[in-house]
């Protein structure tokens, strides 16, 4: 089984493959790597992962249904995941109002991509950032202590800079960001 | 009192430079001069207790692998996981302290004379796992991990790895099975991680906070650290603040600061106007405390047992007046409903049903019997599944349902549905019995 992977991609599989006592154990960064590479984990790409860590492709199917950050279907360039958990829900204008915000902005229905393939969105359970409620993680990045100005500023920007905001598993980094946003707030100085 | 935001102003904390120039390190060295034995000695001494929630004596824990008698190799594993709804004190610290982790790692690893630490962090904390990533490289190019430490002849390897999103990972032994690349769910105990762990291996695990406490335990010696806060709550706690308050926030304080005086004093108080209706103290697996018990009550562990409810791993979720608690529980279910890992069928079917039941209670289409329903199928959940999971589960349901029932049956009460369907089965009977 052969996937279209980058050369960079490769190396980084036989890097993960010899990180821990065990070949098995890197089913998971294996798995994450064929999202970020291929946008989503497609049959090919279980089979493939199963090959590399030699599993059998029904157990590393059963990880790909268990765990919620991977994805069989396709997502939009921009993920919006919603935290919906009760410190979100109630502060600030509370979760529902951010969501209603993203849909009516994007104009995306949930767990679906909007027609020009930029946006989606689903609600999670909590993030962990629960003092800087309510929040949204776009891609791999937390924007908190949203307001619906805000998420929609935010979504401008996004369309404007057209920012990379995913993690890397090739480089162990979050991509670029977007301008005038720090990538966490959970720390404020005052 | 800071002990584990010691530095976190500072941007260059996170560099190795930053870090030592704040005496960072100076415990490891001391360890390395200490027997681990006594390493071990001094964290039993100081009263340490498990942050994670479950308040285990971490020195207890560790002299498990006392007298040394196997020839595996012992594994360390810190618990990032932090899913906690309520909780997100150890993206503070792998954020802005991450050498005082690994710091506490070396000093633990050495102690338990550990060959490898696996760091498992949630994998939506990508920035964390940034950070954290960039500082065990660095310790590695500084001789800090790696063959021969600091010319000590200890070796220690620190690997990282990033969850996929599953809550119950957190569990210690679900989280030893993903690490396998298995599916996140729980073992059967026993046999217990420090005889049969990860790979097999004897393993401790503790928490991203409690590690974090070593280094403090080993330059300034158990008892001094025993001498902070109270008597069987030593130490200081990190507490995360959220809800309707005016400043949420990780905050620092002693064991045994009053409850009150926390969210008067460190979180400015309710917003205005508010009243407090109630908090969720220790993440949302722990009992609710309505606002009047509040009064008189302690933050530690011995204080809010004693109260009711527990301090688990202090997620703190305050409540105003204006929460209305059928949602609040709703909110709950559909977190636990969502996050069970579905092995047990008690956790993975009930969890579900009382979704269901408090769902249509808030739809206004409650029945009579519901709540009696609720409180018997968390009867039905607890005890009977292979991790606490369910058992955190129904914490929060019965005590919310208990303290809060007259919302509930207010919002019953209002079901015009269930009324006529009541009267409707009374005349049946009534009918029959003619």
């Amino acid at each position: 089984m052969s996937i279209n992977l980058s050369s960079e991609a490769l190396v980084r599989v036989e890097e993960l493959k010899n990180y821990y006592p065990s070949k098995k154990s890197a089913v998971m960064p294996l798995l994450q790597l064929v999202q970020e590479e291929l946008g989503k984990i497609s049959e090919e790409g279980i089979l493939w992962v199963a090959e590399q860590v030699e599993m059998s492709p029904v157990h590393v199917r059963e990880l790909v249904t268990f765990y919620s950050m991977y994805t069989t279907k396709e997502r939009g360039q921009y993920h919006f995941q919603v935290c919906r958990t009760l410190s979100c829900a109630v502060m600030g204008e509370g979760s529902k109002k951010i969501c209603q915000a993203i849909e009516k902005r994007c104009d995306v229905k949930e767990k679906a991509v909007s027609a020009n393939g930029l946006w989606s969105f689903e609600q999670v359970e909590c993030l962990g950032s629960c003092g800087t409620g309510p929040m949204c993680e776009i891609n791999d990045t937390y924007f908190e202590n949203l307001t619906t100005e805000k998420i929609t500023e935010i979504i401008n920007l996004i369309e404007q800079e057209k920012p990379d905001l995913k993690f890397s598993t090739k480089k162990d980094a979050l991509g670029s960001g977007l301008k005038n946003y720090s990538p966490s707030a959970v720390y404020t100085k005052e | 009192m800071k002990i584990l935001l010691k530095g976190i102003e500072f941007d260059d904390n996170v560099s190795v430079a930053g870090y030592q120039s704040r005496g960072g390190y100076e415990s490891f060295r001391k360890a390395l001069s200490m027997s681990p034995d006594s390493v071990v000695d001094e964290v039993k001494k100081s009263g340490l207790r498990g942050r994670g929630g479950a308040g285990f004596p971490t020195g207890i824990k560790w002299s498990f692998f006392i007298p040394r008698k196997t020839e595996k190799p012992i594994y360390l594993i810190i618990n990032a996981d932090e899913s906690e709804p309520g909780t997100f004190k150890d993206r503070l610290i792998m954020e802005r302290n991450p050498h005082l982790l690994l710091e506490g790692i070396l000093c633990g690893a050495w102690a338990l004379q550990a060959q490898k630490t696996f760091i498992y962090i949630r994998g939506e904390y990508a920035y964390p796992y940034t950070v954290m990533k960039q500082a065990i490289k660095e310790c590695y190019e500084k001789g800090l991990l790696g063959q021969n430490i600091l010319g000590s002849g200890f070796s220690h390897d620190v690997i990282i790895h990033r969850g996929a999103g599953a809550y119950i990972c957190g569990e210690e032994t679900a989280l030893m099975n993903s690490l396998e690349g298995k599916k996140g769910q729980p073992r059967l105990k026993p046999p217990f991680p420090a005889g049969y762990g990860l790979y097999g291996m004897p393993t401790n695990i503790n928490n991203v906070e409690t590690i974090c406490n070593i280094p403090f335990i080993v330059q300034n010696g158990g008892d001094a650290y025993f001498k902070i806060g109270v008597e069987k709550s030593s130490g200081t706690k990190l507490i995360s603040a959220s809800g309707h308050i005016k400043k949420p926030g990780i905050y620092e304080v002693e064991m045994g600061y009053p409850l009150l005086d926390f969210i008067n004093n460190e979180c400015g108080g309710m917003l205005e106007g508010r009243k407090i209706k109630c908090i969720i103290p220790g993440g949302s697996s722990t009992p609710v405390m309505t606002g009047e018990e509040l009064v008189g009550v302690n933050l530690d562990y011995e204080s809010m047992r004693l109260a009711g409810s527990s301090l688990g791993c202090a997620g703190f979720m305050v409540l105003d007046d204006t929460a209305d608690m059928v949602e609040v529980l709703l909110n709950l279910t559909k977190f636990y409903a969502h996050e069970s890992c579905g092995q047990c069928t008690p956790c993975r079917e009930g969890g579900h049903w009382i979704e269901k039941i408090v769902q249509r209670i808030a739809d206004g289409q409650g029945r009579p019997e519901d709540i009696a329903l609720i409180q018997s199928v968390c009867g039905q959940i607890a005890g009977h599944t292979i991790c606490a999971f369910g058992d955190t589960m129904v914490m929060p349901y019965q005590s919310i349902l208990k303290k809060f029932a007259s919302e509930f049956e207010a919002k019953i009460s209002l079901n015009p549905n269930s009324l006529v369907a009541k009267s409707k089965r009374l005349a049946v009977l009534q009918e029959n019995q003619l």
